[in-house]
């Protein structure tokens, strides 16, 4: 399809990037935190591709592609609206997590998810993970790449992904635990009333 | 070799994805058969996983689509995709 883009069918770039659209969208809010500017960026991202798209080399995975466009895209706006927030993007430092030691956790149905009010735990608790724990979280746990592709996007080493990503993994059971655990009410026993 | 709870928590993201090795894996199993805490930690952390997963926690703008669409028809308009516009 990307050769019959560049040899004239230009209309064919609107099919090319519609299984893409949500995980441009997605990662351009998580680095982004705010849906205007996510769907500033992801628009502008597009645009990239379609402008360039004759520099994606075929060995490449074009939805990898596409990501590190959008990527670079966010990282640019965070650069000029937070020059100081270049936050941890090279941190590997190790040191510690230690998880919610809960005993009574209960299975959470993904039912849960319907509630609002989880939705929006959930959601800020994966915000508000440090910058280079979000991208890897993000790449892996939600678009599902594998090691070796979210290293590659990143510029990070393997070892960097596993070991940002169980970090970030542990943060996130840290924090959202105990709220999970008291958002989703107990299952409500009969006749408690009496 | 028996772990504390500790070294079973360094372990719980290779245990999710299934990257332990043979025996790592049996002494986390192990412990995890008798230990309340870690057992209940791996579950929250998976669940977790789950939950953040589900398409429904971040939904797109109303209208996304077709505003993305509609600003790509007109850079098509404008022009074929080229190879001499910077920062790719
Ligand atoms: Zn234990």
């Amino acid at each position: 399809m990307i050769a019959a883009i560049l040899s004239g069918e230009h209309s064919l770039f609107h099919e090319l990037i519609r299984p893409y659209e949500r995980s441009v969208y997605l990662m351009a809010l998580s680095m982004l935190k705010n849906e205007a500017d996510a769907e500033d960026a992801a628009q502008e991202a597009f645009l990239k591709a379609y402008r360039n798209l004759a520099r994606f080399r075929a060995e490449a995975r074009f939805s990898t592609w596409l990501i590190s466009i959008v990527l670079n895209e966010a990282r640019g706006r965070l650069r000029r609206t937070q020059p100081a927030l270049t936050d941890s993007l090279d941190d590997d430092r190790e040191g510690d997590i230690t998880p919610m030691q809960l005993t009574d956790w209960r299975e959470i149905p993904s039912q849960a998810v319907e509630r609002e009010e989880v939705c929006a735990l959930i959601r800020r608790a994966l915000l508000n993970l440090p910058l280079a724990y979000r991208e890897v979280f993000i790449l892996r746990e939600i678009e599902e790449r594998n090691v070796q592709e979210t290293a590659e996007t990143l510029g990070i080493t393997a070892a960097s992904v596993k070991m940002r990503l169980h970090r970030a993994r542990l943060m996130l059971q840290k924090h959202l635990a105990p709220q999970l655990k008291s958002a989703v009410p107990a299952p409500r026993r009969r006749f408690q009333w009496f | 070799m028996v772990l504390n709870c500790r070294h079973v928590w360094d372990q719980i993201s290779g245990y999710l994805d299934n990257t332990l090795d043979a025996a790592t894996r049996a002494d986390v199993e192990e412990h995890l058969a008798h230990c309340e805490i870690c057992s209940a930690v791996l579950d929250s952390t998976r669940n977790i996983l789950i939950l953040t997963a589900d398409d429904r926690v971040f939904e797109l703008p109303l209208g996304y689509s077709e505003r993305l669409h509609a600003r790509l028809t007109q850079a098509i308009l404008e022009g074929p995709p080229t190879d001499t516009t910077s920062s790719g």
